[in-house]
């Protein structure tokens, strides 16, 4: 077969001398395009959409944008420049030469942590699969279409990495990898989170808030791995997870801006008047709010791991930004504080550093959220109202770990059941909450037309205007 | 006597060869009488092979077993007209006394493991050429036979004690040095004499040991014979053994010349065996090669080729390889196995085998293959047979992949050089394992289907396909997967417990069948090698250690 690799899958992997990862790529290539045909956005096939595509790692590649039908996206294979020399920077083998193929000793971690994640990846596609037919505008159709085919690339990097570094195994995995469906009760993707449907866009907004930050901060600590080609390939994808963020972060931005004004406008903080005037209430967005962060707080697991501990010491996965950290980078007599319940009351206690990981990773992202949600506020002060939305505490509604079960209000207070049951629809979206967000979603589709309860952006994409046509549905 | 109770720094140590010849024997004596060959144990006490202890009242220690091992050899080959092997002691009133215990204890685990494993071989081959090469082996026990000495009458066919009324059988092991014996004592009392449950509870608890009336009632010996009359009765009784040898008469034996062996760093270097050590990495790399020559298939010319023969050359030095890697290289833990060589050669070697099976040498030599072939199922080393371009896995040499815990073979059917392998009539019952079964049967576990289906095949080069398909080969990865398969199952394997390891593969190897020798095996590796690490027999107070101190052992009396 004489197939040109470079034009048809951008790279810097060197794909057209490496036989190992063309006759991997010539079986799985048709089978993802043919999951994106049967997964990927609903009814998306012919479109045309302003994409940006990454075609090299510098500049002026990372970023081309264009009109291009999705299925004929061109998913590379990017790794960011390799570091001379590098040295493994914590565990074990600190001090080590970095590692360039896969240890035995090691692969089936590896090839664990590299499924685990590029499992999120299809099925976050699969979850996001119908919110094009409800899209507030065609900005954030196209927006949605944008982080579509990048976790869809994503989906690629870590393809690339089984297919190249893990033999049959990897190849096997890799097609299982197309096999799982979201929310399949016999087939189910890996994670929890990933089985659930993003329902309406201000689930999306929050999920790419939320859910796509554990992604930052989960690629972070990978970044730092021992195994170079996964350090190099998710330094790569952090600088497209940031894209998301910001789909989350302005998507939020301007639903809170347009409730904002209209709370201004109709001089009133009542959310049923609110509603009536088709916007989405101040609580209703807290507990939107109250409910992914719960759920992503989860998905950094329990809060004492022994595999997050395995995983560090064998240089497999290190902490987030771990080279700026000033410590011994081994933590055998390390301690971290964890949560536990004692007396009705949540107290701090030390735990071995090494199995308190997951904990600590958990704290950075809350860190992280707590300023991304300050900047809201600010949008909210700067149209003068008082409201602020609040990141609820890390405990609160937590369905892993040794606080899974014990009832914690978004302030971090133990409740009684029956102080759960009292404040639980002020807590969490309700029903009624649901039902009113999902009878927004019309869709607009109409250039520069927005849905009623979001504003517009400050600006367009790639310095096209706000009213371009960014998706032709032809 | 010594006090036992330190033990000798690991390093440095000396590397162990198992080069001996007659000429050099310091504990043997080998004298021929007719039919019958007597081997007499006579210890040198300052003859042992490390320094630290003396090997006083006929004990021994690896260096003693080596000559022995080097002495059975000859026999089998040197002197096909011996028929009936004597062995017995130089030393009054003693045959022997088994291993030495302060050997024992300064060693460390991984010298007594290794030690006991040759030990065993060494006896199990006394077994299997009387089983299936006519040497038949008599125990004349001309005074105590204790422990290992005893085990090591166990191991002959038939046992004679001369009765002066001190003279015991005993297996002491238990009551005075806190261990059970490592050399099939137990299980050959029961599964190979039949000795009742009852009598061996108190034969085994007895520092004293059984005499001479009462051990033959019990069937721990076959019969006894006073002072004066042991020698007549031992000569007669050989004769009558000799009787029931087909071995031949008249016909000169095949001297065993010594091995050309090169030692370097990269490990150990033969003509048709190569080993390369990689430190590193901890694997050894065997290859075997198959003959360079198309060898000729005619009796006249085997006889002619003798020592040089290449089924007997190889052999030898493949047994020689794994005794060196077994006692020196103890960290490196895979062995990867590979042929070099044109595979009809190694066919045609395989048909002569069959077609002169009833030569007295051409026996010998599928016996020592046989031998040789079962030390590899008792190696604890993993065992992984890489079947490449080039290599000849066909006939004795498949033999290498079956006995292997995995083989991986290169799929290359586009390649003119992909490899094949193929099965020949050896495949199907030469080579039993010490499960005395063929590697075939235990890997099909006797089922008729598979190993009818293989069977079809025998002589008939198999694809990497078909070898698949067929069950003979565990994995077929392709051309481009092929180097790092077999990188990162290696590494990942060498990444394991090695004592996980060594059970696992023991427990997996042999099948479903049991024999004397597979429990032998199996329960010095569960029972004896547990008990050989337990304070009780080993701490600072173990019975063991404070043997011959005139301290008294203090056990931990919890039962586990």
């Amino acid at each position: 077969m004489n197939i040109d690799y470079d034009q048809k899958i951008p790279n810097n992997v060197e794909l057209a001398g490496d036989k190992v990862l063309q006759r991997a790529l010539e079986h799985w290539q048709p089978e993802f395009l043919s999951w994106w045909r049967e997964m990927g956005p609903e009814g998306s096939n012919g479109f045309d959409v302003y994409l940006r595509t990454a075609t090299s790692v510098d500049q002026a590649g990372w970023a081309q944008f264009g009109y291009v039908k999705m299925p004929d996206y061109r998913w590379g294979i990017f790794l960011n420049p390799a570091t001379p020399d590098r040295k493994i920077s914590f565990g074990a083998h600190r001090g080590e030469p970095a590692w360039q193929e896969v240890p035995g000793e090691y692969r089936s971690n590896l090839r664990r942590i590299i499924v685990t994640q590029g499992d999120t990846e299809p099925a976050s596609v699969e979850q996001q699969r119908h919110l094009g037919l409800t899209c507030p505008s065609m900005y954030d159709l196209r927006n949605l279409f944008q982080v579509n085919v990048e976790e869809g690339r994503h989906l690629w990097a870590m393809v690339y990495l089984l297919h190249r570094y893990f033999g049959r195994d990897g190849r096997e995995e890799a097609e299982a990898l197309l096999g799982r469906r979201s929310g399949d009760a016999d087939n189910p993707r890996i994670l929890g989170a990933f089985n659930e449907r993003t329902p309406d866009w201000l689930s999306f907004f929050m999920f790419t808030f939320f859910t796509d930050r554990d992604g930052k901060f989960q690629l972070s600590a990978l970044t730092e791995s021992a195994f170079d080609p996964l350090a190099r390939t998710t330094r790569f994808m952090l600088t497209e997870e940031g894209h998301h963020m910001f789909v989350g972060r302005n998507g939020i931005r301007r639903i809170i801006e347009r409730t904002a004004e209209m709370m201004v406008r109709e001089r009133t903080d009542d959310p049923a008047r609110l509603r009536a005037c088709g916007v989405i209430d101040l609580p209703t967005i807290q507990r939107y709010l109250n409910f992914h962060s719960s759920v992503t707080v989860d998905l950094f697991g329990s809060d004492l791991s022994s595999n997050a501990a395995t995983f560090y010491t064998t240089g497999l996965k290190g902490r987030f930004r771990e080279e700026r950290i000033a410590d011994d980078h081994v933590l055998k007599e390390a301690t971290y504080p964890i949560l536990d319940v004692s007396t009705g009351e949540l107290v701090g206690r030390d735990a071995p550093a090494l199995n308190a990981l997951n904990e600590r990773l958990r704290d950075d992202f809350v860190a992280d959220s707590i300023a991304g949600v300050e900047a809201w506020n600010v949008a909210l002060d700067k149209r003068g109202v008082e409201f602020r939305l609040v990141v609820p505490h890390k405990a609160f509604n937590r369905q892993i770990g040794p606080l899974a079960g014990v009832r914690i209000s978004p302030q971090g207070r133990v409740v009684t059941a029956a102080g759960w049951e009292a404040h639980v629809r002020e807590w969490l979206p309700t029903a009624e909450d649901r039902g009113f967000v999902q009878s927004l979603m019309g869709r607009v589709v109409e250039p520069g037309k927005f849905a009623n309860w979001i504003s517009p952006p400050s600006a367009g994409i790639n310095g096209q205007p706000v009213e371009c046509e960014y998706v032709r549905f032809n | 006597m010594a006090h036992a109770a330190v033990s000798l720094p690991e390093q440095p140590r000396q590397r162990v060869t198992f080069d001996a010849h007659p000429d050099r024997y310091r504990h043997w004596k080998l004298s021929f009488d007719g039919p019958v060959a007597t081997l007499t144990m006579d210890v040198n006490e300052d003859g042992g092979l490390r320094p630290g202890y003396k090997l006083k009242l006929n004990s021994y220690d690896l260096g003693v077993d080596i000559e022995l091992y080097d002495a059975l050899q000859r026999i089998r080959f040197e002197h096909p007209d011996v028929r009936t092997i004597v062995l017995t002691s130089a030393k009054d009133r003693i045959f022997c006394s088994g291993a030495n215990i302060f050997m024992l204890g300064l060693s460390s685990h991984a010298w007594k493991v290794n030690f006991c494993k040759f030990t065993n071989e060494t006896r199990n081959g006394m077994e299997d050429s009387s089983r299936h090469s006519g040497l038949k082996f008599l125990a004349a026990c001309n005074g105590t036979t204790a422990g290992g000495g005893y085990e090591l009458a166990l191991a002959c066919d038939e046992i004679l004690l001369i009765d002066d009324r001190s003279a015991a059988v005993s297996l002491p092991e238990v009551p005075l040095l806190g261990v059970l014996p490592g050399t099939g004592g137990l299980t050959r009392l029961t599964d190979k004499r039949k000795v009742r449950r009852d009598y061996a509870d108190i034969f085994c608890t007895v520092t004293e040991g059984v005499r001479a009336p009462r051990a033959k009632e019990w069937r721990l010996i076959d019969d006894f014979a006073k002072p004066q009359q042991f020698a007549g009765a031992v000569r007669r009784r050989a004769l009558e053994l000799a009787e029931l040898s087909d071995r031949p008469q008249g016909t000169p034996g095949i001297e065993l010349t010594p091995l050309a062996r090169r030692i370097d760093e990269g490990g150990y270097h033969y003509r048709h065996v190569n080993v390369q050590i990689d430190a590193t990495a901890r694997t050894a790399t065997l290859t075997v090669n198959a003959p360079a020559t198309a060898q000729r298939g005619d009796l006249a010319a085997i006889l002619a080729a003798g020592v040089d023969w290449w089924p007997l050359a190889m052999a030898r030095e493949l047994d020689d390889a794994i005794l060196m890697l077994r006692s020196n290289d103890l960290e490196i833990g895979t062995w990867i196995l590979k042929t070099r060589g044109d595979s009809e050669r190694v066919l045609a070697v395989d048909e002569a085998l069959a077609v002169h099976a009833g030569n007295w040498f051409v026996r010998e030599t599928v016996g020592m293959l046989r031998r040789t072939l079962a030390r590899l199922d008792v190696s604890s080393r993993t065992l992984f047979a890489v079947i490449d371009s080039g290599s000849c896995f066909a006939g004795t040499l498949l033999e290498l992949a079956l006995a292997a815990d995995r083989s991986y073979m290169l799929s290359a059917p586009e390649r003119a050089d992909a490899p094949r392998v193929a099965l020949s009539p050896l495949n199907f019952g030469a080579y039993e394992t010490v499960a005395r079964r063929s590697r075939i049967d235990s890997r099909f576990y006797a089922e008729v289907q598979p190993i009818a289906r293989a069977r079809e095949t025998v002589g008939r080069s198999l694809s990497t396909e078909a070898a698949l398909e067929l069950g003979l080969i565990t994995a077929a990865p392709d051309a481009l997967d092929w180097a790092d398969e077999i990188r990162i199952a290696v590494e990942e394997r060498s990444s394991l417990s090695p004592d996980a390891l060594t059970g696992m593969e023991a427990s997996l190897r042999f099948g479903a069948a049991e024999t004397m020798e597979t429990r032998i095996f199996g329960r010095l590796s569960a029972w004896q090698n547990w008990i050989f690490i337990r304070p009780n027999a080993v701490g600072e107070a173990g019975a063991l250690k404070v043997f011959g101190s005139g301290n008294k052992a203090r056990f931990n009396w919890e039962r586990v």
